[in-house]
């Protein structure tokens, strides 16, 4: 069964057989970037872990995230959707400031982001099917037919139409995260975050998996944050590299730029990750 | 009395260590630590109130804003109905046996047996129904809302929900709280109704009387102000099971051991804060209901 799920996931980033419709408005605007991150600080009790972080992600670009374990990468991401407050700093997501947000803008701005969990976060009552179509229940207008041609859709796009059925239990770590990806994509983000995409995943899985990242770049010119440590994805994804360390940014640039950089941290972690 | 019997007491065994020094400091330093521990202890306490508090709101402004989440609380309703009923069923029987078997003697020993339908009709639907339904209840479902929704927190599926634009106090929390709300009232009507059934089906094979004579002996002394407020006075315990439940898994932390203790400390919450509002509860329709 992998096998046969697996190739269907190499035909559908090779020649996707439901692709989505482009959007009504084109490639949001390049002229404001749609992420500005200024002076971000967090911490939980005396642990310090992000110091006053300054981020600007242009449109359509994919910002690779890395840095040792408890860097802060993660609660970064948490802090771009609002599900953590920060202690200072600001956060706009095009133009508006999150933590001042009212609930229904929070909502509105949320519709906008898809999120990949690092599990999956996958709702263990619903089946595969009912998990991606629970985001277009509630925010549109479909009718019951149009949502399951667009589950069906997404479901195809990663690879899962035939297991649409079964309980997240009943499938496997990087099948859920094929489907969380799929619910991430429900509505139709402009900018998509991923937290560790491909952790705890097989080689080959993980190797699925940034296609299918690199497939969205190329397809939808999504803006996205990859969190990551696999430096493969990051080499396959990244426009941008933005390293933590210690709460703060240490590097800033390029794929090449992070390999020229003669900071000892960063030539051991990129040693140790290759 | 105790309290000057623990000043001398406190007294003397300071005053004995005083000369000691060592042992003094190390008696102050007791002290000061029993102190800040319960400091500590109560400032949990009130901010535990003060988090339920905003919780509470988060809750009563997603129960009264659209969209409503009727599929949800049908669901629910079912789950906290429908598979509670047997459950309070036997709980009601049990309560009307028991009352039957346990005042028959004492009736008969001042020579009003013939009240014990009345009696049985009377504890039933005035106090062991309700308290009795609302803590079979507490037990079932705040444990089963303290252990989903505490598993749901700790996989971050609830962070998946808020992520997804949807309010998980809208979808989780207030289709649970209303569901508590709505079926309490009719879980206490079927207790009562199976108590009253079991008292009488427990009296008849100890001495045989009619149901009908049963009813009409019991219910000539009962006004509908002695069933439809105790009655109603479930919906309150069934909002705070449920907001307590709620609560306490929404809040969950430190993984399977974390929702281990959310379960645990949404029966035992939820049980204690119904038990309190029973007393008050009790008082105000004695206020009201005389």
């Amino acid at each position: 069964m992998m096998k046969d799920t697996t190739s269907s996931v190499a035909g559908a980033i090779q020649n996707p057989k439901a692709p989505d419709p482009p959007r009504a408005d084109g490639p949001p605007k390049a002229d404001r970037p749609p992420i500005v991150i200024r002076g971000l600080r967090k911490s939980f009790g005396s642990q310090v872990v992000l110091n006053g972080i300054d981020l600007t992600i242009d449109s359509g670009k994919t910002v690779s995230i890395l840095g040792q374990s408890g860097a802060g990468k993660s609660v970064l991401l948490k802090l771009i959707i609002g599900l953590q407050a920060p202690d200072a700093g600001t956060i706009e997501i095009h133009g508006q400031d999150i933590a001042n947000a009212s609930h229904e803008e929070l909502t509105e701005i949320r519709k906008k982001i898809g999120f990949l969990f690092q599990n999956g976060a996958l709702y263990d009552s619903l089946t595969v099917a009912q998990n991606v179509g629970f985001p277009l229940a509630r925010h549109t207008q479909l009718t019951r037919e149009e949502r399951e041609q667009r589950v069906h859709e997404l479901l195809s796009k990663v690879g899962m139409e035939r297991d649409a059925a079964k309980m997240p239990s009943e499938i496997s770590g990087g099948m859920q995260k094929r489907v969380g990806l799929a619910r991430a994509l429900a509505l139709d983000p402009e900018i998509v975050l991923f937290d560790e995409p491909t952790a705890g995943l097989d080689p080959v899985t993980a190797d699925e998996i940034d296609g299918l990242i690199a497939q969205l770049k190329s397809d939808r010119h999504m803006t996205s944050i990859v969190v990551t440590h696999d430096i493969h994805a990051v080499r396959l994804v990244s426009d941008r590299i933005v390293m933590l360390r210690q709460g703060n940014v240490v590097m800033d640039g390029t794929f090449e730029d992070m390999q020229k950089d003669k900071d000892e941290f960063i030539v051991r972690f990129l040693k140790t990750a290759a | 009395m105790l309290v000057y019997a623990s000043i001398i007491v406190f007294a003397i065994a300071a005053g004995g260590i005083a000369g000691n020094r060592p042992a003094f400091a190390a008696f102050v330093g007791e002290v000061r630590s029993l102190f800040s521990a319960a400091a500590l202890g109560a400032v949990r306490f009130f901010e535990w109130f003060g988090a339920l508090g905003l919780f509470c709101k988060r809750v009563a402004r997603a129960a009264f804003t659209r969209p409503f989440e009727f599929r949800e609380l049908l669901r629910q309703m079912d789950s906290i109905g429908a598979i509670s009923l047997p459950l309070v069923a036997a709980a009601g029987a049990a309560v009307g046996v028991v009352l039957s078997l346990q005042t028959r003697a004492s009736l008969a020993r001042f020579g009003a047996k013939s009240m014990l339908p009345t009696v049985i009709i009377f504890s039933i639907v005035k106090e062991t129904g309700p308290i009795i339904t609302a803590l079979v209840v507490s037990g079932r479902v705040a444990a089963g809302i303290g252990a989903e929704l505490g598993s749901m927190k700790v996989t971050e599926q609830i962070d998946a929900m808020e992520a997804s634009a949807i309010d998980p106090y809208k979808y989780l929390a207030a289709t649970r709280v209303i569901a508590c709300i709505l079926m309490l009232p009719l879980l206490t009507v079927a207790a009562d109704f199976c108590g009253i059934l079991m008292g009488w089906i427990s009296q008849t094979l100890a001495e045989p009387i009619s149901l009908r004579l049963f009813l009409n002996h019991g219910l000539s002394g009962v006004s509908f102000n002695d069933f439809l407020p105790p009655t109603l006075k479930t919906a309150v315990f069934g909002l705070i099971m449920g907001l307590v439940a709620c609560f306490q898994g929404m809040r969950t932390t430190g993984g399977t051991a974390g929702v281990g203790r959310a379960t645990t400390s949404a029966v035992v919450i939820s049980s204690l804060l119904i038990i309190i509002a029973d007393v008050v509860l009790v008082r105000l329709i004695l206020v009201f209901f005389p």
